[in-house]
């Protein structure tokens, strides 16, 4: 059974139909890129999935559970809705790590205040939150980040400040890790330790949706490939053949004019 | 020249005579200047972070009755607003609902103050909280935070951090204003140092007692200028 099945989704703001009519599906461990020129729709999808917004219609599944049904007519409640975010983690463009705590703590934050629900965290307190600090370090070094951990964001490049929110977003444990261009406010010499993290990730089969302009990346990191056009999917198949054998017109226009 | 000593000398001992008398009254005037500032602080602080809300609540009628009160209070003098506060019951129910006295005055006046400065402390929370990216919320809703969390866990301290320097301008003229309760005769500093001007214990005609006044505000204004600077030091540490 498919990990994510999104089902036919629309979005709405206003009059301006974005999406329209989205569907696709992920494999547990596979990785998938969304490529497609600007104002296609990519982020909001994203977005729609992760809850930001709220799509207008449509069906989203997590391991053949419906998170999202725009035909229901019961409106999650706070409570639920949190239960489902945390399925996905997400990564943004613009980092948006928290300035006033260090990395360390940027990353411990959320686990510790979740597990303040836990039914034993009195009983428990010192070892849960020992385990949480001790999970956030190993997180960290994976990303390089080890001498950096009492650091504040200000004072990290943009490359190490992307590094430790995709570490905030896996401390949680996602089912899911979604990526809206990570690389995009970076230096162009920064976004290779962002690509290279991603792709240690991918080889450890971490399940993830990635938005992207690097076509060579998307290419040799992602299973599949879905390109997307005014708010539709124009083109999708393995990652390999689409872009190297583009069907569509419009796929192929856009590929020759990134190339450029 | 000898005429010049002598009468020279005599001020002096004038002035020794009365700088203890002086001393001891304006110290009195003081405590009523430094009690409504502390009450006023104490009640506009958190009155303003309501307002604050009022001002940018999604629900059209809290926000507009909101934003008109708070034009009401910031486009008018602060004096008319305590006359207006101290005699309208007075003048209109005829009903004195200060009480009469000192104390009467005293509570008229916190109450005034506290509404005027709620509202300007509203508007630079509001431009304090506004300023906070939404990518802040954001990422605490990924990550699982309620909204409360996400305000006092992510927000706030940013928040406080943006306000810090517009608070201290609003704190420190707050110690100067307290002066205007004089228009209805607050006996605080000036009424104090004044009453020298006009004769009291003894002592008409002099004016030295109120450029000594002027040492207590500086006295104080210095003495939170240092403290809020070192607040603000303290939040150093990040950028926002
Ligand atoms: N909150 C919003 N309100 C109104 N319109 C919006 C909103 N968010 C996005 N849009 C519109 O939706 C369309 C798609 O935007 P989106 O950000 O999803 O595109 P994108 O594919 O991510 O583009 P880019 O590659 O530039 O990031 C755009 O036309 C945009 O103006
Ligand atoms: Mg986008």
């Amino acid at each position: 059974m498919a990990i994510l099945e999104v089902r036919n989704l629309h979005k709405s703001f206003g009059k301006h139909e974005v999406l329209k009519g989205i569907s696709f599906s992920l494999e547990k461990g596979n990785v998938l890129s969304i490529i497609g020129s600007s104002g296609s729709g990519k982020t909001t999808l994203l977005r729609c999935i992760t809850f930001l917004e709220t799509a207008t219609s449509g069906k989203i599944l997590v391991d053949g559970d419906a998170i999202f049904d725009g035909e229901s007519t019961v409106k999650p409640n706070a409570k639920m809705r949190r239960e489902k975010q945390l399925n996905f983690g997400l990564v943004f463009q613009q980092f948006n790590l928290f300035p006033q705590y260090n990395v360390l703590n940027n990353v411990t934050l959320a686990p510790r205040l979740r597990a303040k629900e836990r039914e034993d965290y009195k009983q428990n307190k010192k070892q849960i939150l020992a385990e949480i600090d001790a999970k956030a370090r190993t997180l960290l070094e994976k990303m390089g980040l080890s001498d950096k951990l009492d650091f504040y964001p200000c004072q990290l490049s943009g490359g190490q400040q992307q590094r430790v929110s995709i570490a905030r977003a896996m401390a949680l444990e996602p089912k899911i890790l979604f990526f809206d261009e990570p690389t995009s406010a970076l230096d162009p010499e920064l976004t290779g330790e962002i690509l290279k993290v991603i792709r240690e990730l991918a080889d450890e089969h971490m399940t993830m949706v990635i938005v992207t302009h690097e076509m060579t990346f998307a290419k040799e990191v992602s299973d599949y490939i879905v390109f997307m056009d005014g708010g539709v999917i124009a083109e999708e198949g393995a990652a390999k053949e689409l872009i190297e054998h583009p069907k569509t017109e419009r796929l192929q226009a856009f590929l020759s004019k990134i190339s450029d | 020249m000898q005429d010049f000593f002598q009468n020279l000398s005599q001020q002096f001992e004038t002035f020794f005579t009365q700088f203890p008398v002086v001393f001891q009254s304006l110290n009195v005037g003081f405590l009523q200047t430094l009690k409504l500032f502390c009450t006023t602080l104490l009640g506009a602080l958190p009155l303003g972070l309501v307002i604050s809300f009022g001002s940018m609540s999604k629900m059209k009628v809290v926000n507009k009755i909101t934003r008109l009160f708070v034009w009401i209070v910031r486009g008018s003098p602060l004096m008319l607003q305590l006359l207006i506060i101290y005699y309208f019951p007075g003048l209109v129910w005829h009903k004195p609902i200060w009480g009469g006295g000192e104390d009467g005055r005293f509570l008229a006046a916190t109450v005034s103050f506290i509404i005027n400065y709620a509202c300007y402390f509203s508007e630079i929370f509001r431009g304090g909280i506004q300023s906070i990216p939404i990518g802040q919320y954001e990422a605490g809703q990924v990550l699982g935070l309620t909204k409360t969390q996400t305000f006092f866990r992510v927000v706030l301290l940013q928040v406080i951090k943006r306000i810090v320097p517009p608070m201290s301008n609003e704190i420190i003229t707050l110690v100067k204003d307290t002066s205007l309760a004089r228009i209805i005769a607050l006996q605080e500093i000036i009424w104090a140092g004044q009453a020298f001007m006009k004769g009291s214990h003894g002592i008409s005609g002099a004016i030295w007692p109120m450029f000594f006044t002027m040492v207590y505000y500086l006295f104080a204004s210095g003495i939170l200028t240092v403290l809020l600077g070192r607040l603000e030091k303290k939040l150093d540490f990040f950028k926002v």
